[in-house]
Formats: structure tokens, C-alpha cells, sequence
């Protein structure tokens, strides 16, 4: 049963989150050069994630001549894949932390090639919906 | 020559890896400053601003400023290294709180635009 295991894998990282301190029970401490690299590939999810709720606000400011309704569902996709890409990046980080600690394989994720899918998905969309000029 | 190897200089890291992640924490303080711009402006459209906007952009600032001052510790931390060579890593607090701020974004950005 793959189900139960990954509720308890997601209670883990929960404990995990709210009490940082116990990482350090885990297994030993890393090369402190991939505990860096592993931050600044946080540190580039969140910007993936500042990026996805700045594009969000741009939508609704600076195509004023789209309908209302589909202007307010491409301005909340976007804040809402902010919103993930920045819970998935801390996510990601104590997983990875803790693997490097356990000295297992680093999490395999299909995160990136989604995430991709619906950004380019709703590039298209919003190309599509600009070109044929659905205004109010 | 024996006595550069002792010297706390020498033993570098030839990546450069704290100053890197001190950059990293830069760009991304960057991109949280365009972000909280943007969401900035979005008030500055409704053309008649109540109480509740005001509200909304101070606690917009507040979010903006919470990140800029755990971006601004832990490069701080990065720069006092725990031993010769050895930067100090990232707790879990650091991260939750960059997170937080974000998503306090998102929050306050979904209450403008509905």
C-alpha cells in the first residue's frame, strides 16, 4: 500500500518543519558545500515562486481589455502555483537535507516537469485568449 | 610556504560557496521586492482607497520587510563562518519564515484582486 506510507512520510516532514532541531538527529552532518547548494536551490524555487505571483499581478494590471472573469481565474492560477512552488521548496529542502543526513538517494520529484506543463499550458492560454481579443 | 596552510585565508573554499548563497539570498530578496511592488500597485488601481487598503499595504510592507531582514541575518550568519572554513547552514526557521512571507503574499494578493 503506497497510500499510508506517504501519510506517513507527509507526517515526517510535518514534525519535521515545526521542530527544525530534530534534522539533527538524523544520520550525520553533510559537506557543508551541499547544504549550500541545497539552500540555493531553495532559494531558486522561491524566486520560480515570487516569479509565478509577480506574473499573476501582471496579468491583472496590465491587460486591462480582458474579460473580467477570465483576467480574475489567470491572475488566481497564477498566485496559486506561487503559492505551491513556495510550500514544494521548503518541502524539497528538509527532505533533501535529511537524505543527505540518512546518506540515501536524493528525493526524485515530478514537480518541475509539472509545474512546467502549466506555466507553458497557460502561456498558450493566455496567447490564444489576447490574440482573439475576448474583451468585456 | 608551511605557514600559509595554517593561514585561515588559504583553506578558501575555491567555489566560493558561501559567497554564492549570500548572492542567492540577494536575487531572491530582489525578486521579493519586484513581487511586493507589483502587489503594491495593484491597490494603487482601485480608485477609491478605504481603510481596508491601507491595511492591506501595510501588512504587504510587513511581509516585504520580514523577508528582507531574514535574508539580511542569514547573510550575516553565512559571513561569521562556525570554524575555519566551515560557514554555518541554514536552519529549518530561516526557511519556514522565507516561505511564510511568501505565501503572505499570495494571501494578501488574492484579497486585492477578489
Amino acid at each position: 500500500m503506497i497510500f499510508p506510507d506517504r501519510m506517513r512520510a507527509l507526517a515526517a516532514d510535518l514534525r519535521l518543519w515545526f521542530a527544525p532541531a530534530r534534522i539533527r538527529n538524523e544520520g550525520s552532518t553533510p559537506d557543508y558545500r551541499f547544504s549550500l547548494a541545497n539552500e540555493r536551490t531553495f532559494l531558486a524555487w522561491l524566486r520560480t515562486a515570487f516569479a509565478l505571483i509577480g506574473g499573476g499581478f501582471a496579468v491583472d494590471q496590465f491587460l486591462p481589455s480582458l474579460h473580467q472573469t477570465v483576467r480574475t481565474v489567470f491572475t488566481v492560477a497564477l498566485l496559486a502555483g506561487g503559492a505551491l512552488c513556495a510550500v514544494r521548496s521548503v518541502s524539497h529542502w528538509v527532505r533533501c537535507e535529511r537524505a543527505m543526513r540518512r546518506g540515501e538517494d536524493l528525493p526524485a520529484s515530478r514537480f518541475p516537469s509539472l509545474l512546467g506543463a502549466g506555466v507553458g499550458l497557460l502561456a498558450v492560454a493566455i496567447a490564444v485568449v489576447v490574440l482573439l481579443g475576448w474583451t468585456r | 610556504m608551511a605557514d600559509t596552510e595554517e593561514d585561515p585565508a588559504a583553506v578558501r573554499d575555491p567555489g566560493l560557496q558561501p559567497e554564492r548563497t549570500r548572492m542567492a539570498w540577494r536575487r531572491t530578496t530582489l525578486s521579493c521586492a519586484v513581487a511586493v511592488v507589483l502587489a503594491w500597485r495593484q491597490v494603487l488601481l482601485i480608485r477609491e482607497p478605504s481603510g481596508t487598503e491601507v491595511v492591506l499595504v501595510a501588512l504587504l510592507v510587513l511581509a516585504g520587510l520580514t523577508f528582507l531582514t531574514a535574508a539580511h541575518t542569514r547573510m550575516r550568519t553565512l559571513a561569521t563562518p562556525a570554524s575555519a572554513g566551515r560557514p554555518r547552514t541554514m536552519d529549518a526557521r530561516t526557511a519556514l519564515l522565507a516561505t511564510a512571507c511568501t505565501l503572505v503574499l499570495v494571501g494578501l494578493g488574492a484579497a486585492i484582486v477578489l
